[in-house]
C-alpha cells in the first residue's frame, strides 16, 4: 500500500533529516521502497521546511506526494502551508507547544519539544519524538526498523540520546487520538 | 640538445611580425628548459589566445592551445592529474591580466607547481593593437585614441601578493638574465611567474613612437632599473623616473605548493 | 542514497579519477561526496574558482588520461560554453553532471528544471556533437553517470548528464553493483596521425606524456593537429567529422524505453516527468497508453518515435516551454502536444491525465 508522509517544520529542526531516517528505516530494515523528497529554500535556518516519504511495498513510480495520509508538523507555519488542507481521512501528528491551529482531520497531539527539553533537556531531538509518535500511533514503519535508521543517520556519541527520545516519542504515540471534528 | 632541438621544425616559420619579442622570449624560455635536462615526451606546454599564446604550438613537446585567459585553468588540472609532468605556460598581458586575471591570483593562490612566462607587450597584438589592463596612462591604442585613462597592473607585483614562490621581471633585451630567470622559476616548486616586457613595433611602437625594433630595445636597456636600486631609492626617498622598467627578481621563496612531482 | 551522491559513485565505478568543480546549488552534493571519495580513490579533486575554470582544469586532466568530470547547474553551465566547444574541437572525453534548476538567469536554485535541454545541445558556437542522458531515478543517476562516461571515452565527447533537481536531490533505493561495464578511449596507433579518423570517425587518443608531442588547439586544424584556419576544405571536413561521429552512431547509442507500442496516444518524456507519466499509465492499465521514454536524449533518437505505428499523437510533458518537444515535432508529421510545466514542481499523473484525456477526444 502506498503511503505518503508529508514533515514540515522551520528550518533547524530537523525535518530533512527526520524524512531521510523514515525512508531509510522503509528501505533498509522493513524491505519496502520509499522515496524521500523536500522542498528547501535557500535559509539553513528558520524558514519553513518540508519534506516528504512516499512508503510502498511496490516500486514507487510517481515520486512526489500528492495528498498525504500522515502528516508531522511542527510549526504553525508549516500547519498553516500544509497541515490546514489536509484530507478528512488524513492523521496528522502535530507538536503541540508550536501548533496551535488544530485540523479538520484525525489528529494527535504530540508535546515533542516540550518533552525534548524538560524529560531529555536537548531540545534537538523533537524530531526523533516525533518519528517515535509516528511509528506507534500509525505503523508506518515497524519499531526495529526505526531504532537501526535512527542510529545510521545520528553523529556518533548521540546514539543513547536519540534511542530515549524514540521511546519517549512511543509513549506519546499512544495518547488519545482526536478525531476530525 | 639545445633550445633548437625544443622547437617544431614543421613549423617554422612562426607568425609572428618582423621586430616582435615574443621569438627571443620562447628562444630564451627554450634554453631554460633545455638547461633542465627535462625529458620532451614528459613536458607540456600550455597556452591561451593571443600572439603570445602561439607559443606552444612551436614546442616539440606535448602541447595544449586553449581558449582566451584560460591556459592556468587548463594547466592546473594538466598538473594536478599528472604532477609528473613538466608543465610551462606561455600568456600575454591581455590573455592572463584582463580575461584570465581570477585564474591568475588564482593559480599563484594555489602556488601550483607551473612555470608561467607571460609576454607583457602592452596590447592586444593579434586583434590589432587595443588597450589591455598593462597599457600604461597616456599610451594610445586603437581604443585609447586619446591616451588609456585607466592605471596598469603591476603583473610582477600581483603575482608576489598572491603567493607565487618565484616571481621575476625582465625584458626582451635582457636574454642571459631572462634565461636564468625562466630556469631558476622552472627549478622552483610553485608557480613561478616570469614577465617579460616586449615590444610589439607593428601595433604598440607604431602608435606611441617606438617604430624600430632597436628603439624598443634601446630603450628597454635605458629605462630598466634593477629591483635592488628601486628598492633603495624608495628606502631612501629619492625620486624614481616615472617610466622605469623594475627588472629582477621579486620573490623566490618555498611557500607550501600543490602538484609537485612526488 | 540521494540521487547527486549516486551520481558520483556512478562516476567513480566508471573510473572517473579527476573532479574539478565550483560550488553551485543544486548540484553541490556531487563535489561534496567527490571531495570525500576521491582521494581515497587515488584521484584528485579540487575546487576551482568558477565554472569556467573548472571544465577547463577537467579538460585538461582529461588529456593526462585520466576520466575527468565536473558538476553543475545553469548558471554555471552557461559559464562553461566556451570551453565545452574547445571539448568538442579537440576531441576531449569528459562528463559534465547538469542537475537543472529554473531559469533564466539565476531564477530559482533550489528548485527544477529541464531548461538546458537545448543549450547543452546547441549552446556552446559554432556545430558541435555531444551526447546527453536523463535519469528518472536515484538508480539512473548512477547507471546513467557510468553510461556517460563510456559514451564521452568511445566518442571523444563532451556527455552531459541532464538531470533534474528532483532527481538529484530525491532519495530513493538503489542497488550499486559490484562492477560496471567500462569502455576506456582508444590510445592512438604510433605512426597514425592524431586528428585523422579513426573507426567510427574517432581519432585515436594521443595521451599527454606518452612521446606523441600532439600539439592540441582549439582553432580549426589540419590532421597532424596543426593550425589551418583558412583553408575552407579543412575546417568544412573537421567539423562535419565532429558532428558525424556523434550523429552518426544515433541508432547505435540511442536509449530508450516503450510502453505500449501498439497505442494511438504516446507520451515522449525524460527525467522526473516520465515518473508522472508511469504512473498514470499504471493508474489506467486498459487504456494502454503509449510512452516513449528517452534515458538519452541528445543525438534525439527520431526513428523512436516510429516505434509507435498506431500513433495519433505525441504528449510531451517537460519542465521547460517545449524544447524537445519542437525536437519531437520536427520528425513527425503528427499532432505534437506539449506540456509545459515551469515553477520547479512536478507534472501531477492528474494534470497529465487531463491532457490525456483531451487529446484522446
Amino acid at each position: 500500500m502506498r503511503r505518503e508522509v508529508r514533515l514540515s517544520g522551520f528550518g533547524g529542526q530537523g525535518i530533512m533529516l527526520a524524512a531521510v531516517i523514515l525512508g531509510r528505516a522503509a528501505v533498509m530494515y522493513d524491505g519496502k521502497y520509499a522515496v524521500q523528497t523536500q522542498v528547501y529554500g535557500p535559509e539553513a535556518r528558520g524558514g519553513a521546511s518540508m519534506a516528504a516519504v512516499v512508503i510502498d511495498d511496490a516500486p514507487i513510480l510517481y515520486p512526489k506526494v500528492t495528498s498525504p495520509d500522515l502528516y508531522v508538523i511542527m510549526s504553525q507555519e508549516g500547519f498553516e502551508k500544509y497541515g490546514s488542507g489536509a484530507r478528512p481521512d488524513a492523521m496528522l501528528l502535530l507538536d503541540r507547544g508550536l501548533v496551535h491551529s488544530r485540523p479538520a482531520c484525525r489528529y494527535l497531539e504530540v508535546p515533542a519539544t516540550d518533552d525534548a527539553r524538560s524529560v531529555l533537556k536537548k531540545v534537538i531531538v523533537a524530531n526523533i519524538v516525533m518519528l517515535g509518535a509516528l511509528v506507534t500511533a500509525t505503523g508506518v514503519v515497524s519499531r526495529e526498523a526505526i531504532e537501526k535508521a535512527v542510529l545510521d543517520q545520528v553523529p556518533k556519541g548521540t546514539e543513547d540520546l536519540n534511542l530515549r527520545a524514540l521511546r519517549q516519542g512511543y509513549a506519546l504515540g499512544e495518547g488519545a487520538i482526536h478525531e476530525a471534528a | 640538445m639545445s633550445f633548437e632541438d625544443w622547437l617544431r621544425a614543421d613549423r617554422l616559420p612562426h607568425i609572428w611580425c618582423s621586430g616582435c619579442s615574443n621569438g627571443t622570449i620562447l628562444n630564451c624560455t627554450m634554453a631554460a628548459v633545455d638547461m633542465m635536462d627535462w625529458d620532451p615526451d614528459r613536458t607540456v606546454v600550455v597556452s591561451g589566445i593571443g600572439c603570445s599564446s602561439r607559443a606552444a604550438g612551436y614546442v616539440e613537446a606535448d602541447s595544449l592551445h586553449t581558449t582566451h585567459g584560460r591556459a592556468l585553468a587548463f594547466a592546473t588540472g594538466v598538473k594536478l592529474a599528472e604532477p609528473s609532468l613538466n608543465v610551462v605556460v606561455f600568456t600575454g598581458d591581455g590573455d592572463l591580466a584582463a580575461i584570465g586575471g581570477n585564474h591568475f591570483i588564482h593559480a599563484c593562490r594555489r602556488n601550483i607547481d607551473l612555470t608561467v612566462v607571460c609576454m607583457n607587450n602592452l596590447i592586444y597584438g593579434m586583434t590589432g593593437g587595443q588597450g589591455s589592463p598593462t597599457t600604461p596612462l597616456g599610451a594610445l591604442s586603437t581604443t585609447t585614441p586619446y591616451g588609456a585613462a585607466e592605471p596598469a597592473f603591476d603583473l610582477a607585483a600581483l603575482a608576489v601578493a598572491a603567493g607565487a614562490n618565484y616571481v621575476a621581471r625582465w625584458t626582451s633585451y635582457h636574454v642571459r638574465e631572462l634565461e636564468k630567470a625562466v630556469k631558476a622559476g622552472l627549478e622552483t616548486p610553485g608557480l613561478s611567474f616570469i614577465e617579460v616586457r616586449a615590444g610589439c613595433p607593428t601595433n604598440y611602437g607604431r602608435k606611441n613612437r617606438i617604430r624600430e625594433a632597436t628603439d624598443q630595445l634601446e630603450q628597454f636597456r635605458t629605462r630598466s632599473m634593477l629591483k635592488v636600486k628601486y628598492d633603495r631609492l624608495v628606502a631612501e626617498g629619492k625620486p624614481v623616473p616615472h617610466d622605469a622598467i623594475v627588472v629582477g627578481e621579486f620573490v623566490r621563496r618555498s611557500n607550501p605548493a600543490m602538484g609537485v612531482a612526488p | 542514497m540521494q540521487g547527486n551522491v549516486a551520481s558520483a559513485e556512478g562516476a567513480l565505478a566508471a573510473g572517473c579519477r579527476f573532479f574539478g568543480g565550483y560550488p553551485i546549488t543544486p548540484s553541490t552534493e556531487v563535489a561534496e561526496r567527490m571531495a570525500s571519495r576521491m582521494p581515497k580513490a587515488g584521484g584528485v579533486f579540487v575546487q576551482m574558482e568558477d565554472e569556467i575554470a573548472s571544465i577547463a582544469a577537467v579538460i585538461g586532466a582529461s588529456w593526462t588520461g585520466k576520466k575527468a568530470m565536473t558538476a553543475t547547474s545553469g548558471p554555471g553551465f552557461s559559464l562553461m560554453m566556451e570551453n565545452l566547444g574547445f571539448a568538442v574541437m579537440t576531441e576531449t572525453p569528459l562528463v559534465v553532471v547538469n542537475i537543472q534548476r529554473g531559469g533564466p538567469s539565476t531564477g530559482q536554485p533550489t528548485m527544477s528544471a529541464q531548461g538546458d535541454m537545448l543549450q547543452c545541445r546547441y549552446g556552446s558556437h559554432g556545430d558541435i556533437g555531444i551526447v546527453a542522458l536523463a535519469p528518472n531515478s536515484v538508480q539512473e543517476m548512477h547507471d546513467l553517470t557510468v553510461k556517460a562516461f563510456n559514451l564521452a571515452e568511445r566518442l571523444r565527447c563532451p556527455a552531459f548528464l541532464m538531470a533534474d533537481e528532483h532527481i538529484g536531490h530525491m532519495r530513493e533505493r538503489i542497488d550499486l553493483p559490484d562492477t560496471v561495464e567500462v569502455v576506456d578511449r582508444t590510445q592512438l596507433e604510433p605512426g597514425t596521425l592524431p586528428f585523422a579518423a579513426g573507426p567510427g570517425l574517432v581519432p585515436g587518443f594521443p595521451t599527454f606524456g606518452k612521446g606523441h608531442r600532439v600539439h592540441v588547439t582549439g582553432l580549426t586544424h589540419d590532421e597532424r593537429g596543426y593550425p589551418a584556419t583558412t583553408d575552407p576544405e579543412v575546417h568544412a571536413a573537421l567539423v562535419e567529422r565532429l558532428v558525424r561521429k556523434v550523429e552518426g552512431a544515433r541508432r547505435e547509442i540511442a536509449d530508450y524505453v516503450v510502453t505500449n507500442p501498439d497505442a494511438e496516444v504516446v507520451f515522449v518524456c525524460y527525467g522526473a516527468p516520465s515518473r508522472a507519466v508511469a504512473q498514470l499509465v499504471a493508474d489506467k492499465p486498459d487504456e494502454g497508453i503509449g510512452v516513449l521514454r528517452l534515458r538519452l536524449v541528445w543525438p534525439f533518437p527520431e526513428h523512436a518515435l516510429a516505434e509507435f505505428s498506431n500513433a495519433t499523437a505525441f504528449i510531451v510533458p517537460e519542465q521547460n516551454l517545449g524544447q524537445i518537444a519542437s525536437e519531437v515535432e520536427r520528425h513527425t508529421d503528427l499532432p505534437v502536444v506539449p506540456v509545459p510545466k515551469l515553477g520547479g514542481e512536478l507534472h501531477t499523473p492528474a494534470e497529465l491525465a487531463r491532457v490525456y484525456e483531451g487529446v484522446r477526444r
